[in-house]
């Protein structure tokens, strides 16, 4: 052949398995090594994983899109450390499927706001955010406390979070649905709030 | 991390360095069959390409990024446990727990290392920390005169206490008190406001529906109305004698004559002063539901000398 590099300029095929071949190089450097490294799979002393209350707040903060304007990452400079306390580890994270570390910060982080405010101040606060801070911009969620739980799929959701390797014991499970049921959606996600960050100790 | 993965990522990360330099001089030499500056057969809209040489200034700079590329993982770490010769790092890693990390920040100075993280908080610590102390050694009821440090203390106050109490520390009708009306749930001395930051508060008003009644809870609603002068309706006036003789089991935390205790936080009734507001709909909520106000701790966000200037600020506010 005259030109070699006809054959990768006109084989579409050829031409996408080499730059998947170009791309997982970085993978296999950046991201392989790394789900095998200690610290990301060892909790820090004294995690506990989410109650079944604490799993359905964390849902609705899912649900309701918090992950977009709230990070919960701190990382290690002085001017978010001083503001939000110690920089995030990687033994907070190992039970969190999927991570919900953010990569948006219109509102402040969170990774630590567990016991920064009282659950009457994150009630008033969720409501309509101005009745505490009147320059806010965040939306209110009055439906949060209207709306109650059933409990029907706590106990399957934690079941699959077993599978992930959190350590949710039989006992765990069999009570989540009493656990739930009849809560507000508003105490379901105060109650996951107030544990954020509260494990490093 | 283990000498596998160090090898895997040290071949991979120089074999794909290498790789490119191979692929580049490879590319360099003239492979098309077609001799420089003729065309390369292709027509698009008018264009032809003509067979060209890299440019130059692309080219080296292609050789300078691969020199940057060895220089950087000699120096930084990159090549699995190899540290780099700077000894650089961004942050201590594989911490779990808060003692862990403190004692990493030892080690890595004992070991010589350059955290980037440490080395940021031991130059804030150097600036700082001196007039931290030195106005720790200051009453606060002395410091809240110093207006660097009352300006200190309200910087801290507007990034950790306003979004309860409000940028103007006037609080909020919703359970969070004003600051500066010298009126105190649990003492306005600089000792005691050192004491709230430091452990937190944790109010207890129980709920009375059961214990009084619907009917009680009215005649008890209309008695503390009219402890700090309030006007009410002539039907609500009728029930202050009833909500009188009620108001005993009240006067445990509240007292007899309804002034408070500081020592539990029971909030003076006469003093027309409402920290969930003053309505009859309100006082009747309070009194149906009770109240657990909080006040968490700050001793692990702030640190001591902090408290101190944030008590100093919000001494200043009533003073």
């Amino acid at each position: 052949m005259k030109n070699p590099h006809e054959l990768v300029e006109k084989n579409v095929g050829l031409l996408t398995v080499l730059i998947l071949v170009a791309i997982s190089l970085g993978a296999m450097v950046q991201i392989t090594p790394l789900m095998f490294q200690q610290q990301v799979m060892e909790p820090v002393k004294g995690l506990k994983p989410y109650t079944a209350l604490q799993l359905e707040g964390r849902d609705i903060y899912i649900r309701e899109g918090c992950v977009g304007c709230h990070s919960q990452m701190i990382r290690p400079f002085r001017a978010e450390t001083e503001r939000y306390g110690h920089y995030s580890v990687a033994g907070e994270s190992v039970w969190e499927h999927p991570f919900l570390w953010g990569s948006k910060r219109t509102g402040p982080d969170l990774a630590r706001v567990g016991g920064r405010y009282s659950d009457e101040w994150h009630r008033v606060h969720l409501l309509n955010p101005r009745n505490v801070v009147p320059e806010s911009n965040m939306p209110g969620f009055p439906w949060l406390a209207e709306n109650t739980l059933t409990g029907e799929d706590t106990a399957a959701k934690m079941t699959v979070f077993r599978g992930f390797g959190v350590p949710y014991t039989d006992e765990d499970i069999a009570g989540a649905k009493e656990a739930v049921q009849g809560k507000t959606e508003m105490v379901a996600l105060i109650a996951y709030l107030q544990s954020l960050g509260t494990y490093l100790k | 991390m283990s000498m596998f993965w160090t090898i895997w990522i040290s071949v991979i990360t120089l074999g794909t360095i290498i790789g490119c330099f191979i692929l580049l001089r490879w590319t360099l030499a003239n492979k098309t069959g077609v001799a420089e500056g003729e065309g390369m057969g292709h027509v698009f809209d008018g264009i032809e390409e003509i067979n060209n040489q890299l440019p130059r200034w692309w080219t080296i700079l292609f050789y300078v990024c691969i020199v940057w590329g060895f220089v950087y993982l000699a120096l930084y770490p990159g090549l699995g446990s190899f540290q780099g010769l700077l000894g650089w790092k961004s942050s201590n890693q594989n911490i779990q727990s808060l003692e862990e990390s403190a004692q990493a920040r030892i080690d890595a100075k004992e070991a010589g290392m350059l955290v980037a993280y440490d080395r940021e908080l031991d130059r804030a610590a150097e600036e700082y920390d001196p007039i931290f102390e030195a106005y720790a050694q200051i009453p606060v009821e002395e410091l809240a005169k110093d207006p660097e440090a009352v300006k200190v203390g309200q910087r801290l106050f507007l990034q950790n206490c306003s979004q309860c109490h409000g940028s103007d520390a006037r609080g909020a009708n919703v359970g969070f008190p004003n600051l500066t009306d010298d009126d105190w749930l649990y003492g306005g001395s600089g000792a005691k406001i050192v004491e709230t930051l430091t452990l937190g508060r944790q109010a207890a008003m129980p709920a009375w529906l059961a214990t009084m009644g619907e009917d009680g809870i009215k005649e008890t609603v209309a008695y503390v109305l009219s402890l700090s002068g309030r006007e009410q309706t002539p039907e609500m006036e009728a029930l202050i004698p009833a909500g009188q003789t009620r108001f005993a089991v009240c006067a445990a935390c509240h007292g007899m004559d309804g002034k408070g205790n500081q020592m539990l936080g029971a909030p003076n009734l006469t003093d027309n002063i409402w920290l969930y507001g003053s309505s009859e709909r309100s006082v009747t909520d309070t009194l149906v539901y009770g109240r657990n106000g909080v006040m968490p701790s700050f001793k692990q966000t702030l640190g001591d000398d902090k408290i101190h200037v944030v008590a100093a600020y919000v001494y200043s506010l009533s003073h």
